[in-house]
């Protein structure tokens, strides 16, 4: 198994801005997931209410 | 128990303070950064933590922003790329001046001082903004296109190297790499993306058409992000729980955000914003004055107003957004990228 401590500090930087990178593309699809499933039921029970 | 390094409660506080970070950039374009580097100084974090963790979180913002921009295509990435060396030159000189105040003792200080600045001026022009729209609603002789003398003087120096751009049109490289180094000195030294600077640069010194404007600042913010996050991650003072959690709030936020641009005019909630700003100004005043007087009390007391001025901003624009959508005021058009 790889120890991240012992990876030198520019890889370290390197995988730090790669994990941001897939937590923001794996936010952006699931949240666009569950926006067109909730979204247009939502909006129907704002208008209804 | 701990998760990310954090305790389960200051989790919960970045996931909702990032959801209400998420709506304000979603919905007004800009306001997501320049509130979390404060927050951070506020909850007792250094300086190169605080610049460094948002920094990466802008970063996380700009790509999903910028994902959004480019299904539209109106992101110049020619421009973008060509900005990148004085981005990259400008967060360096930015964290330079960091860590050097960092050593005598003065970041958190000085750092502090420029957000008080920084929120008062553009919370005093949302305001300015807000009352001029609705005086301009009584007597509508205005004149959006206005461009300012000074972007109008420095557009006029066309030093070589001219560079053609996706549109065609030509442009200096210095005025490129000089606006790309300037919003890269801002960017290193507060940990904002920068974009209140940079879109307006882009649009009046630069010469792109505004939305191609705005999506072009927003990859810019992407590359900012993402040379200030390597840049400061080469330290270790990147807090990747503080960014998880800020992320997984303002990716939600956003969508929400930019939604609500279909149904809640704009000029109904600028005045609040404004407002908003004005008091977290103030927050981070009381903040250094915490620091200052050894008085945590008003650590407590600041931020309580910053995180509640954004909640009660929030609840606005969801208060606005629900009456339309009731009223059936505008169709239901609604989009992840609204105000795009």
């Amino acid at each position: 198994m790889i120890e991240f401590a012992a990876l030198s500090p520019a890889v370290q930087a390197a995988l730090l801005v790669v994990a941001v990178l897939v937590e923001a593309i794996v936010l952006y699809a699931g949240y666009g997931i569950v926006e067109r499933a909730v979204a247009p039921p939502l909006i129907e029970t704002i208008e209804n209410a | 128990m701990e998760l990310l390094g954090l305790s389960p409660e200051l989790l919960a506080l970045f996931v909702v303070f990032g959801f209400m970070v998420g709506v304000f950039f979603g919905f007004f374009g800009m306001g997501g950064s320049f509130l979390v580097t404060p927050a951070l100084l506020i909850l007792g974090y250094s300086a190169p933590v605080a610049i460094g963790s948002s920094m990466a979180f802008v970063f996380g913002t700009a790509v999903i922003a910028t994902m959004k921009h480019h299904d539209v295509g109106q992101v110049d990435y020619k421009l973008g790329a060509l900005m990148f060396v004085g981005i990259a030159l400008g967060i360096e000189a930015g964290k330079v001046l960091v860590y050097g105040l960092e050593a005598i003792g003065r970041a958190e200080l000085v750092v502090g001082t420029a957000y008080v600045l920084l929120l008062a001026a553009i919370g005093a022009l949302f305001v300015r903004s807000a009352l001029k729209q609705s005086s301009d609603a009584d007597n509508d002789d205005s004149d959006d296109d206005d461009i300012p003398e000074i972007a109008k003087t420095i557009k006029s120096y066309n030093i070589p190297p001219m560079v053609t751009l996706t549109d065609g049109s030509k442009a200096s490289l210095w005025t490129i790499s000089g606006v790309g180094g300037g919003v890269g000195i801002v960017s290193g030294f507060l940990g904002v993306g920068g974009g209140f600077i940079r879109m307006p640069a882009i649009y009046y010194l630069i010469g792109v058409p505004l939305a191609a404007a705005v999506g072009t600042s927003l990859f810019g913010a992407l590359m900012s992000g993402a040379v200030g996050a390597f840049t400061y991650g080469l330290d270790g003072v990147v807090d990747l729980g503080i960014v998880t959690g800020l992320l997984a709030g303002s990716a939600l936020g956003a969508r929400i955000g930019s939604a609500a641009t279909a149904y809640v005019d704009e000029a109904d909630v600028t005045i609040y914003f404004g407002i908003m700003l004005l008091l977290a100004s103030l927050a981070v005043g009381l903040g250094e004055l915490a620091n200052w007087l050894a008085m945590p009390v008003l650590d407590t007391v600041s931020f309580v107003l910053l995180v509640g001025s954004s909640a009660f901003v929030t609840v606005i624009i969801f208060y606005y957004g629900a009456q339309a959508v009731r009223t059936k005021d505008v169709g239901p058009t609604a989009t992840a990228g609204g105000n795009e």
